[in-house]
């Protein structure tokens, strides 16, 4: 149990998502204007990571990785078909994408009006390839395992992208030099932000 | 359904004529590749392909190599895009797209991997992401679904050089001022060193690259007012 609280917390944390590694910038900067709309795309970031990247997982120890056939037969022990997992993973994320849009399109309409174009493209959102990409090279022992990383993944996302919200809303009332209106102070706010957890990266789990 | 039919033969007529009409490197063709370099940069203005820039931009040779194949990667899927643009179900079309720019990036990531082991090491999961780097399918949504082949192809390369030149002034100032050097060779002489300078090892560290990028909107924006936000 305690090994799968590590792994959360590095997750959220030491390895977050978008202040250690970059990932999911875009809509992380174009959706970020207000709280509301960020905590929508956030929470569906959550539900996606933390469902692709178990099924990922799967796909990735009985279909892709060198020897993963040997299930079928001992003639296939020697097969390695890593080079498809690139193709295997979007696919897996564009079909669960599919759904979470169908799913709030049906229940939370509002929403869906409010996250626009951003909800279809939460499916090039690079945090999800990019969960799915570093469950590989983890070699995790275990479907739970790469479970709590998924999810942990997508709260540190969410996490991240309620703080450069409500940082934004705020900052609409200051007087910002107007070059760097809008999107380059985005840029500098979270490079600062970026720095602060850095301080995190000492912690040993 | 055969309406449907005639309707598109007279329409790729009618593009047809166009295009002869339109020499190869007309004013608008011309514009297509400028443009992305400076009023409509992918980075800058567009906010697209944030992701990768940021995170391999700490030495030259990586956002060079980075740059060269999202280049490939575009040029071949927006051609790819605009040729079945007609034949691709509107419903599909992002399964479709993906599948398009997955197989790109499968080949340029077997390329490197035989010619170029050390770098595709060193971009390790960020050549992958080129898959979901959203300038690609930005620029597939955007324009090769609705546009020819030619123009597609020109605005896939135009895309990338201007994605390329960002990622290369970030990460030759990252570089230079972080280590010292410039595609790993020393360019600040030993003798400075000597005086007392000192790599900023902060440059090294990626927040950095937000901030560079910051800073370059900063004096984009400040050379080229229209951009400008209001807020």
């Amino acid at each position: 149990m305690e090994a799968y609280l590590n792994l959360f917390v590095k997750s959220i944390f030491i390895e977050n998502m978008i202040f250690a590694y970059f990932l999911g910038m875009c809509s992380y900067l174009a959706v970020s204007k207000t709280v509301k709309t960020a905590v929508g795309l956030g929470l569906a970031v959550i539900f996606v990571l933390a469902i692709t990247v178990p099924i990922n997982f799967l796909l990735d120890t009985y279909l892709l990785r060198p020897g993963a056939l040997s299930w079928l037969g001992s003639q296939y022990a020697t097969l390695d078909l890593s080079f498809l997992s690139f193709i295997m993973f979007i696919a897996v994320i564009a079909s669960m994408v599919q759904l979470v849009e169908m799913v709030v399109e049906k229940f939370a309409p509002a929403l869906y009006g409010a996250l626009g174009i951003f909800l279809p493209l939460i499916a090039v959102n690079c945090a999800i390839l990019g969960g799915s990409l570093f469950m590989q090279q983890k070699d995790f022992a275990g479907v739970t395992e790469s479970a709590f990383y998924g999810l942990g993944s997508g709260i540190g996302w969410l996490l991240a992208i309620l703080a450069i919200a409500a940082i934004r809303e705020k900052i609409t009332y200051s007087n910002v030099p107007a070059p760097l209106r809008g999107l380059g102070i985005t840029f500098i706010i979270t490079g600062l932000m970026a720095l602060g957890f850095m301080s995190f990266m000492g912690i040993k789990l | 359904m055969e309406d449907k039919a005639s309707h598109t033969k007279k329409e790729t007529t009618i593009l047809f004529v166009n295009k002869e009409k339109e020499p190869l490197f007309s004013k608008k063709n011309r514009k297509l590749l400028s443009d992305p370099m400076d009023d409509n940069n992918p980075i800058t203005v567009q906010v697209l392909g944030i992701c990768s820039a940021l995170a391999i931009t700490v030495q030259l040779k990586p956002a060079i190599v980075m740059s060269v194949s999202v280049m490939a990667v575009m040029a071949a899927s927006n051609v790819i895009i605009s040729l079945l643009r007609n034949l691709i179900p509107n419903r599909i079309r992002i399964i479709v797209q993906l599948v398009v720019v997955a197989a790109m990036v499968i080949l340029v990531d077997q390329v490197l991997r035989a010619y170029a082991y050390d770098v595709s090491k060193e971009l390790s999961i960020f050549i992958g992401l080129i898959i979901t780097n959203c300038i690609v399918m930005g620029r597939l949504e955007a324009f090769a679904l609705g546009h020819g082949v030619w123009k597609s192809f020109l605005d896939g390369i135009g895309n990338a050089a201007g994605y390329g030149v960002i990622l290369i002034i970030v990460a030759f100032f990252r570089e230079l001022l972080g280590s010292g050097k410039l595609l790993g060779y020393q360019v600040i002489p030993d003798s400075v060193y000597a005086m007392g300078y000192e790599n900023n090892g902060l440059m090294l560290l990626s927040p950095m690259a937000l901030i560079t990028v910051g800073i370059l909107i900063w004096i984009q924006r400040s050379r080229n007012r229209s951009l400008i936000e209001k807020n």
